[in-house]
């Protein structure tokens, strides 16, 4: 479905943030992307719908070359790749349905846009798709008045308004508490094996990338350096993506956070008795 | 317990930089002495001692007001409000696309069009109101028109500036997102620009006719119609009780316009 071959891009101050990454994604598939923060893993999915320009290799979805498309092909192309971004950036003095809507972007004429006058079909997928994340009822909220977990389902609807054939997800769960994250995490993996979809998530959150991935690849420093199933995360796999002393120090930190939480715990309950 | 080896001194500043600090405090009562000694040298101290008297004669002369002289001021007043009011929309007007060419994120072409707009901002802005009044008045003759067109001419600069300053402080996620989506630019414009800057603008915009209705109060004074014109004429016959019902009519519209863009903005914002 989609392939990269050879791709490395190197921003102008002269950093290399990806070097000679070659990946293929097969139609269905949910991949996990994790990495350390500079590891390149969002300039990786920003290569693949040309938000950041690859200085090198392919990228073909189906059977098109994304790298060599011009301005007006590249956007008939980009309404096949739906986005959902960290921090959810939504449009935020817009209206939900506004959001929703503005993933029909690509297929409608800018003066159906500019009066919000949009086909009947577009209403009626928007409709569907705010029923689907649950938010029917949040329509003609502004985005502003929602809470995070909301606005992400407000995210995901957008992208897929654009009824696409490949989803790119940036760090989904970024800015959202522990549970609030499983639960978007759940929501995009049951809408991607409804539609087949496959779907390329960044994630920094590694138990949440063993939870919900059916395949992860490591990136360091630009490079691919693990490729396989969750259940080949080892601990040998993560102190080669994140290197030995991020990885004891991430450990630690999360041994330290469940345990701050166990405490916090015990003791609203003894407050509550 | 023996004493920690910590100093106790400490300054905010160098020694350096402290002497510097003096030097330049020192320098500035300097200059205001030297200016001070410029300025009395040509004043002719005769008149200064008389202006007590003076401002007490012209005190005199405008009281009691000449109340009789309001309705007459009355549409005067109506087409300075007008002058304000259509300027403002004109300057408004040609200051939204200025703002897209200069601001760095929207501009088309970094190279040229954005140095045209900044110096049409800048030209626009050096310029007073009164001064363009007064090129125009000389231009397309007296009148509202020559007002109005002036009053466009100046707000240009301060529209414009604002607005491409509200405009490169866009969240540039929230216009990527609609780019991701395959969107036009003039989409892009119309979903991810336009719902950041719209507060800025009606702000901006509010705050201008609220300036522009103080602007326009004085354009009169150089035949650019409005109740400038009448002030003009009032003081040209020395008629001091009718300058004063004037410049207190003037007062009172200030006040009144400055609560009604007060109120707009909190509306708005």
């Amino acid at each position: 479905m989609l392939h990269l071959k050879g791709v490395s891009k190197t921003y102008t101050s002269g950093d290399p943030a990806l070097s000679d990454v070659t990946l293929s994604v097969p139609k269905g598939q949910i991949l996990g992307l994790i990495g350390p923060s500079g590891a390149g893993k969002s300039t990786l999915i920003r290569c693949i719908n040309r938000l950041v320009e690859p200085s090198a290799g392919s990228v073909t979805l189906g059977d098109v070359d994304l790298v060599r498309l011009g301005k007006a092909d590249l956007r008939r192309q980009r309404r096949r790749i739906g986005m959902i971004f960290q921090e959810y950036a939504l449009v935020e003095r817009l209206t939900v349905m506004e959001n929703v809507l503005s993933g029909r972007l690509g297929y409608v004429p800018f003066w159906r846009s500019f009066l919000r006058r949009y086909p009947a079909r577009d209403v009626q997928t928007a409709y569907r798709l705010l029923d689907r994340v649950g938010l029917m009822d949040r329509a003609d909220s502004r985005a502003d008045a929602l809470s995070g977990g909301q606005r992400q389902r407000v995210g995901i609807a957008r992208a897929l308004a654009q009824e696409p054939e490949l989803l790119l997800v940036d760090e989904p769960t970024a800015s959202l508490d522990p549970k609030t994250s499983r639960q978007i995490m759940r929501l995009i993996t049951e809408i991607c094996a409804e539609r087949g979809l496959p779907a390329i998530v960044n994630i920094h959150d590694v138990p949440l990338a063993q939870q919900f991935m059916q395949r992860i690849v490591g990136l360091r420093a630009g490079r691919i350096v693990f490729d396989g199933p969750p259940s080949e995360l080892t601990e040998d796999a993560l102190t080669e993506i994140y290197g030995a002393e991020d990885w004891n120090a991430m450990r630690q930190g999360d041994a330290e956070q469940a345990e701050a939480e166990a405490d916090a715990k015990r003791r609203m309950e003894a407050l509550a008795q | 317990m023996t004493a920690a080896p910590y100093s106790e001194i400490w300054h905010r500043r160098t020694p350096r930089a402290r002497l510097v600090r003096w030097m330049g405090w020192l320098c500035l009562v300097a200059l205001f002495v030297w200016c001070w000694q410029v300025m009395t040298e040509t004043t002719i101290w005769a008149f200064v001692t008389d202006a007590p008297r003076q401002a007490a004669d012209i005190g005199g002369r405008m009281w009691p007001l000449e109340w009789g002289y309001v309705p007459e001021l009355l549409l005067p007043l109506w087409d300075t409000i007008n002058i304000a009011t259509l300027g403002t929309l004109g300057g408004v007007a040609m200051a939204f696309p200025i703002a897209f060419l200069a601001a760095r994120n929207t501009t088309p072409s970094a190279m040229v069009l954005r140095p045209v707009a900044l110096f049409i901002i800048v030209a626009s802005r050096s310029i007073n109101a009164l001064i363009w009044a007064l090129l125009l008045v000389a231009i397309i003759g007296p009148g509202l028109l020559a007002g109005i067109v002036a009053i466009a001419l100046r707000s240009i600069g301060f529209v414009g500036k604002l607005l491409y300053e509200a405009i490169e402080e866009t969240d540039a996620r929230q216009i990527e997102a609609v780019a991701a989506t395959g969107a036009s630019g003039p989409q892009v414009l119309n979903y991810g620009i336009l719902p950041q800057i719209m507060p800025a603008f009606w702000g901006i915009s509010v705050f201008r006719w609220d300036i522009n209705i103080r602007e326009s109060t004085i354009l009169g004074l150089v035949g650019a119609g409005g109740i400038g014109l009448k002030l003009n004429a009032s003081i040209n016959t020395l008629a001091w009780d009718e300058v004063a019902v004037i410049l207190l009519l003037i007062l009172g519209t200030v006040v009144a316009s400055e609560w009604v863009s007060a109120r707009l903005r909190r509306a708005i914002i």
